[in-house]
């Protein structure tokens, strides 16, 4: 095995060297198997907490796996491709609900990503110069991202309350703004509630990717462009958001499968069953699963939601690193 | 460059209302934890009537609130350690050593990071399940099996953050002090660990903070004596009433050791957070 592989770094051919020693043999067996050794407790934990629980939950969608069979998940009868075809069935209703969930994800996910990268970069670029109480301001964003979940998400469901929050409070008794308080935990509104929440949550996320990436841009482009007479305006859209293109793509990327997958967020928020209209889909997953106690169906849905991610991020790393190639020709 | 006037203002007026809105939940969780019971039971008032500190003293009695912290403590605390622990390896390993699989491995490592916890909770929950019954081992609903999961996500973070602060440890140094006369481990801990201490601690802080904030395996793999303060606070909302003000108060409390770490040590973890993307 030891043959085949890669001479490792710092191990120089000697000249004159006239085939190795025994003990020089052992050296470089040890040299060679290093990395793996050091590796190793890695590999191990990767194997137990990644990819066994992953080979388990696919064959887990292949099985009728109902409470019944929980204690012994084993003697579960094979039920073929019948969780797939169920969720796949937008006619019926599980099948249906599935479909409006992921609906209600991707809206909720390109709203939050796009709302997220806007005020994450507008602050960024605002805050690209120093000026007095910046290093105070930079400390008071990053408070969202620094507080556990569950203490902001319940905070802000405490603001949405009906009759004792914040949010009626303002809109209706103090501006006026609606006939009769609303109610923002249940209904259509608990669509924008939910919302909310996540981009004063992950706004800051973007704030500093940006923030970072702002600083590798050379100053002596600006003062270039200043002396050649663009103006602010000008340096933003010819210098700073191409600059940027890198950063974004990985920042787009990270926000993206962080929003779709979230369940802190609604969980907190709304409980075990979310309303409809805020129904995103890994909470969707669990409900199907913990609360209807199909692990089967749930299963299979994972692996449906496991399979569309890898298919838009496989698609998405391609058409990036397609345009940057381009962009360099 | 001097920034015209109405720059000024428009960034004067955005960044105000950008604090407005990231500090109202925040004036919402003091100044409600301040609040009697009759106050937040009723409409909401900016200024609160009379100021108490009732709240902080129920949140330990209503709910086992210090048992639910000390679990949180443990359960964060040793998916911490074993991440980082594990991770030092093979960061170290990574960034140092050319070998067969090396990018299979990153690239597998990235790519956990994209899985949705929802992938990994029935099949370790059945996992548990299972162990339990053929054993005896109660897996489920303990702290151990509690830590495992969170190794689910803090692991290959840690790894993959390591990767890049030992990548910025110059390779003259380690390799200096092997000729010197210490092994590759020796190399690890005498110079590659004490120069990487900021992005260790911060890849710790991170770490932390995230399993002491997570939510979606706590609330299925804890029972009454293992609970974690993410499903802990739960529990001042009964049937009748919700209490709002111990909620407040309790959520602050649980926040302040979160909130106190990330900020005293925001510089490395910025710094190593961004590395990876910008690079």
């Amino acid at each position: 095995m030891t043959v085949t592989a890669e001479p490792a770094v710092g191990e120089e051919a000697l000249p004159g060297a006239t085939g190795p020693t025994p003990r020089r043999r052992t050296g470089r067996v040890r040299r060679i198997a290093l990395p793996y050794l050091l590796l190793l407790p890695a590999l191990l934990l990767e194997l137990l907490v990644h990819l066994v629980p992953m080979v388990i939950g696919i064959v887990m969608s292949f099985k009728e796996l109902t409470q019944f069979y929980i204690r012994d998940w084993g003697a579960a009868p094979w039920a073929g491709f019948d969780n797939y075809s169920l969720s796949v069935d937008f006619d019926a209703p599980v099948g249906a609900a599935l479909l409006d969930s992921f609906f209600v994800t991707c809206a909720f996910t390109v709203l939050s990503v796009g709302l997220c990268w806007l005020l994450g970069t507008t602050a960024a670029v605002y805050m690209q110069e120093t000026f007095r109480g910046r290093g105070f301001l930079r400390a008071v964003f990053l408070i969202p991202y620094a507080l556990p979940v569950y203490a902001a998400v319940i905070t802000w469901a405490f603001m949405f309350q009906h009759d004792n929050g914040l949010v009626n409070h303002v809109l209706h008794d103090q501006l006026g703004l609606t006939d009769s308080p609303s109610f923002w935990l249940i209904g259509d509104n608990s669509f924008i509630a939910l919302l909310v929440v996540s981009v004063w949550k992950g706004w800051p996320f973007a704030f500093l990717i940006v923030m970072a990436g702002l600083q590798n841009i050379p100053r002596d482009l600006y003062e270039a462009a200043a002396i050649d007479g663009a103006g602010m305006l000008q340096q933003l859209r010819r210098i700073t958001l191409p600059s940027l293109r890198p950063v974004n793509q990985v920042l787009v990327l990270v926000l993206f499968l962080w929003t779709f997958n979230d369940f802190n967020t609604p969980y907190v928020l709304f409980g075990k069953a979310a309303p409809e209209a805020a129904d995103l889909i890994s909470i969707h997953i669990y409900q199907s699963s913990f609360v209807t106690w199909n692990f089967g169906t749930g299963s299979a849905m994972s692996v449906l939601l496991l399979l569309f991610l890898l298919v838009v991020t496989g698609v998405y790393l391609v058409l990036t690193s397609r345009g940057r190639r381009s962009a360099d020709v | 460059m001097a920034a015209p006037r109405s720059f000024l203002w428009s960034r004067r007026i955005f960044l105000t209302l950008l604090t407005g809105f990231v500090l109202l939940p925040v004036y919402v969780m003091l100044s409600s934890s301040l609040k009697p019971l009759q106050d937040v039971s009723g409409k909401f008032r900016w200024v609160p009537s009379g100021l108490t500190v009732r709240p902080y003293i129920d949140i330990w009695s209503t709910v086992p609130l210090a048992k639910y912290f000390v679990n949180s403590l443990i359960v964060a605390g040793a998916a911490t350690v074993c991440s980082v622990v594990i991770a030092i390896f093979a960061a170290y390993g990574v960034s140092r050593y050319r070998f067969r699989g090396k990018r299979l491995f990153t690239v597998t490592v990235l790519s956990t990071q994209m899985f949705p916890g929802i992938l990994f909770l029935l099949p370790l929950f059945l996992i548990y399940v299972n162990i339990g019954n053929a054993t005896g081992i109660a897996l489920f609903g303990s702290r151990i099996g509690l830590i495992l999961t969170y190794l689910t996500f803090s692991l290959p973070f840690s790894i993959w953050m390591l990767i890049g602060y030992f990548e910025s440890v110059p390779r003259d140094l380690d390799e200096a002090a092997m000729v010197d006369g210490c092994g590759p481990l020796g190399a690890l801990f005498r110079v590659v660990v004490p120069a990487a201490i900021p992005g260790i601690v911060a890849v710790a802080v991170y770490a932390f903070m995230t399993a002491w904030g997570e939510v979606l395996f706590a609330s299925v793999m804890t029972n009454d004596t293992t609970r974690t303060l993410a499903v802990g606070l739960k529990g001042y909302a009964t049937q009748s009433d919700v209490y709002w003000n111990q909620v407040m108060a309790a959520s602050l409390v649980v926040s302040v050791p979160v909130v106190a770490g990330f900020l005293l040590l925001q510089r490395y973890l910025v710094a190593g957070l961004t590395a990876g993307a910008v690079k």
